[in-house]
């Protein structure tokens, strides 16, 4: 087993790539080498330069080892939001023992004063996965927030550590099955904060319909909202149901089940005055994950549609007599690196809103 | 799970967990909007806004200049503008959409058909979209323009909409002594009531003076120390590296106390001392720094020699270039004594400040660029340890940087490794950007969507604003009547000796 102080310079390009100065190294390791390796990174560190690490978040990533590089890519892209310390597990068929990587890595585009992210990859074996929190308890800071986030299922993996992470991290939509993926995402809530990536893809709608409903005379057409229209990509439904749960809860409805009908989902909402038809649509055309548009209608007559657009939503709003008022939200798109740098962000903040939003989903789905 | 009502039409039910709250829509007006402030700043901070997808749902720009063009010619100056000082890469068809809300409306602020063309421009919004927009009135012009603007939105009936809400943004300098200030306040609130007034001054826009805030009340481990008994001198300082630039005709006729100490540096000394609010609202906060304000004992003829000076800097070394003194600068009269740094002893005297010295020091071509608070706390009562061999105990001091490097250091005496017990303080440093995984919005971004939404905690009230200046008026004043000669400091230095007549009981100024 090797010394767990021998830091080196770092050697592979992909190393080089990232920016990385020095690592750490070794095979058949244990998780306590590898803390003090992260010990002595940081002292070695603090001997060139007058650093002080401001630590607010870790980050534990378990993958599979052959897809690591696609997940290490999309942290990379992160930038300013990458964690403060961040362990990726990558899970290797048939491994029996543990091998540890580390490295500080200094963010250049953070300043003149860098700041540096610590990066820790364990390779482990299936075995490991069942009580993967004893390998990554003493890995993780003390006393900041640690976020949990297993791409590649491993739901095994995810319970093992909820006993250490506050905040498990999904994409609903990432799951082919939006039933399954919205009754998981109600069993973590049950013991963990999430964060659902798919749940932030409605973020711009719903700031928009809230802005929109937000003159008085407007508002009160709330009220009279009947029928509700979501168009989604057809592998994001879960996107699509938790927005109109977020409409059911924030609103008052009471909502019924789901039911096929022309290639769409219905369903028919409670709501204090009439009965609310809500129906999500798949649009093959669209590309980026998430929302391509929505229709409100009101019993008074009115419609609002918000559809993607160049330079934002494209915004057409209805009167009673049928006159057509047209008008761009402006607003340019987050991009998937963009939406999961948020996701990461918002393990800083609490969302009291996604729960409710995603118990009325689970009730249209149920 | 939060409970919810069915919607009354009384409150806004889908506005709950948004980060980014509604805003009316609005038609924003510019005045000075070929101005430096308005393509640097303000264009910039719109466009930042638009591509957040912050901006109202609908939302309109005017600008309003002297020189005659169409509105392309404005669109394009704006697309350039926003191009060169966006702090986000440029999207150019979120641009495109911002721009095509833009209109441009010609002639002197003293022109009272610009101002009927104005409103049309603002009522023909209106009428396309069928909605009455909010709108505001922002004045990024010369001061001298301001009560003349004032008062024809006033003659024109602009001060308030039907069905909408008007509001008007000044910027700074609001007058150059109290009376101006007085009577300018007069003539805006002839017209304008003072909740739809907005004062701005955009340190209060950054994140890391909001900190201030967050750092002593959110934090019960400082507030038993903020206070005479435990904090023995603070320092505030807004340096600066380098001279004026271009800017000889605004700034001799400003000066270093006006431009830095009336507004930023005494809105970071009322953070500092305020009381707690009772709540974080645009009155409670301002209340609170308006009692600070009246308890700063008013400088007189007499005491001004002993609390405050000035001095013009030098020829001198900056960043290893000879640089010229301020009296060799282009447009610089030869004979002016307009300062170039300005140190003040000021007093804060009530109940938890009294007997505490809090000294300002602002100047140009100094020695370094960096605007701090430095809270030097009393030394500890007895002193154990042996002093010999090592620099011995300091008293803790806590400092709160607000740039370059935003943060937060703490100073603690510590043991240096060894066999015999000597002390050395060593630094804490936390570093403001480094925690919260995301970028500081500009604060013209922030007091931007402040103004738009109503919200005027972080901009000043009429009677701040005129508390600042009973402040430093009357040194103003005494200076005027001891026009020198001043004292001067080599460009590149630490600046004038003679400021350091001002500390008391040994303390010394901070290294810049």
């Amino acid at each position: 087993m090797e010394s767990p102080l021998t830091v080196e310079a770092a050697e592979t390009a992909e190393e080089a790539e990232e920016g990385v100065e020095e690592v750490w190294r070794a095979e058949d390791t244990t998780p306590n080498d590898v803390e003090a390796a992260l010990r002595e990174l940081l002292r070695q560190r603090h001997m060139r330069e007058d650093i002080v690490a401001a630590r607010v978040l870790n980050l534990v990533v378990v993958v599979d080892r052959d897809w690591r590089g696609e997940i290490e890519n999309r942290l990379e892209r992160l930038g300013r939001y990458r964690p403060s310390r961040t362990v990726l597990c990558a899970v290797e068929p048939g491994r029996t023992t543990l091998d540890a990587w580390a490295a500080m890595t200094p963010d250049h585009e953070s300043g003149p004063e860098p700041l540096f992210r610590e990066q820790v990859e364990l390779k482990v074996g299936p075995q490991h996965i069942a009580h993967l929190d004893t390998i990554v308890d003493p890995l993780v800071l003390t006393d900041v927030p640690t976020l949990v986030w297993s791409p590649h299922g491993h739901a095994e993996a995810v319970d093992s550590l909820a006993r250490l992470g506050q905040v498990v991290l999904i994409d609903s939509v990432a799951e082919p099955d939006a039933r399954a993926a919205i009754g998981r995402a109600r069993e973590l809530t049950e013991h963990a904060y999430v964060v659902d990536l798919a749940w932030l893809r409605t973020t711009p709608w719903r700031e928009r319909l809230a802005s929109s409903f937000d003159p008085p005379e407007w508002r009160r057409e709330l009220a009279a909202i009947s029928t509700v229209t979501v168009r989604y990509r057809p592998d994001s439904g879960a996107s699509a149901l938790l927005l109109l749960g977020w409409l059911s809860s924030r609103l008052g409805w009471k909502p019924g089940s789901m039911a096929g009908h022309e290639g769409s989902l219905v369903c028919h909402a409670t709501a204090r005055r009439q009965d609310v038809t809500m129906k999500i649509e798949p649009m093959p055309s669209q590309s980026a994950p998430g929302l391509a548009g929505m229709t409100v209608e009101t019993a008074s007559g009115i419609s609002l549609s918000l559809d993607r657009a160049p330079g934002g939503l494209a915004a057409v709003r209805r009167d009673r007599r049928g006159a057509e008022s047209k008008w761009t939200l402006t607003g340019a798109s987050r991009g998937e690196a963009g939406i999961l740098g948020e996701g990461i962000r918002q393990a800083l903040l609490r969302d009291p809103t996604y729960r409710p939003a995603l118990e009325a989903a689970g009730t249209m789905l149920s | 799970m939060s409970t919810v009502a069915a919607p009354t039409g009384s409150e806004n039910p889908l506005e709950a967990g948004l980060e980014r709250l509604p805003v009316h829509p609005t038609t924003l007006v510019i005045f000075g909007a070929t101005g430096d402030l308005a393509k640097r700043k303000l264009l910039p901070a719109i466009y930042n806004l638009a591509h957040e997808g912050a901006l109202p749902e609908r939302f309109n720009l005017i600008g309003v200049s002297r020189k005659d063009m169409p509105d392309d010619d404005y669109r394009q100056i704006a697309r350039e503008s926003i191009e060169e000082f966006s702090r986000t890469k440029v999207d150019e068809k979120v641009l495109d959409a911002v721009l095509s809300h833009v209109r441009y409306v010609s002639g002197t602020f003293d022109d009272a058909s610009a101002y009927e063309r104005l409103e049309e421009a603002a009522d023909a919004y209106d009428e396309d979209a069928g909605i009455v927009f909010n709108r505001v009135f922002y004045l990024s012009t010369a001061p001298e323009f301001f009560p003349t603007i004032i008062a024809a939105l006033g003659e024109r009936g602009l001060g308030e909409h039907e069905d909408a809400e008007v509001r008007v943004v000044i910027e700074k300098p609001f007058g150059t002594t109290l009376a101006e200030a007085l009577d300018l306040n007069r003539k805006v609130l002839d017209v304008f009531d003072e909740e739809q007034v907005f004062r701005i001054d955009h340190y209060l826009g950054k994140e890391t003076v909001q900190n201030v805030l967050a750092f002593r009340f959110a934090n019960g481990m400082f507030e038993p120390l903020w206070n005479r008994n435990f904090i023995d001198n603070v320092q505030i300082t807004a340096a600066e590296d380098i001279g004026i630039g271009t800017r000889a005709g605004y700034y001799d006729k400003s000066g270093a106390l006006r431009d830095l100490v009336q507004n930023h540096m005494l809105q970071l000394l009322t953070l500092l001392c305020m009381e707690p609010p009772v709540s974080f609202t645009a009155d409670e906060v301002r209340g609170e720094k308006v009692k600070v304000l009246h308890a700063i004992a008013k400088p007189t003829p007499e005491t001004v020699p002993s609390m405050a000076m000035r001095a013009q800097y030098g020829p001198g070394v900056a960043a290893g270039e000879d640089v010229s003194g301020y009296l060799e600068e282009d447009d610089v009269p030869e004979d002016t004594v307009t300062e170039t740094f300005a140190a003040l002893r000021l007093e804060v005297d009530n109940w938890r400040w009294a007997g505490v010295p809090f000294y300002l020091r602002t100047g140009k071509r100094l020695a370094r660029k960096v605007t701090e608070i430095a809270v030097t706390l009393k030394p500890v009562p007895h002193l154990a340890f042996a002093q010999e061999g090592s620099v011995g105990v300091q008293p803790n001091q806590l400092i709160l940087t607000v740039q370059p490097n935003e943060g937060v250091s703490l100073s603690l005496g510590a043991k240096i490794p060894g066999t015999r017990m000597r002390i050395r303080p060593v630094k804490m440093e936390f570093l403001y950007g480094s925690a919260f995984l995301s970028q500081s919005p500009e604060a013209y971004e922030r007091l931007i969507m402040d103004a738009m939404r109503g919200d005027a905690t972080l901009f000043t009230r009429n009677d701040e604003v005129e508390a600042q200046w009973r402040v430093c008026d009357p040194i103003l004043e005494a200076w005027r009547d001891t026009p020198g000669p001043l004292a001067t400091y080599a460009s590149g230095s630490a600046g004038p000796e003679e400021a350091d007549a001002l500390l008391q009981n040994g303390t010394k100024w901070r290294a810049l």
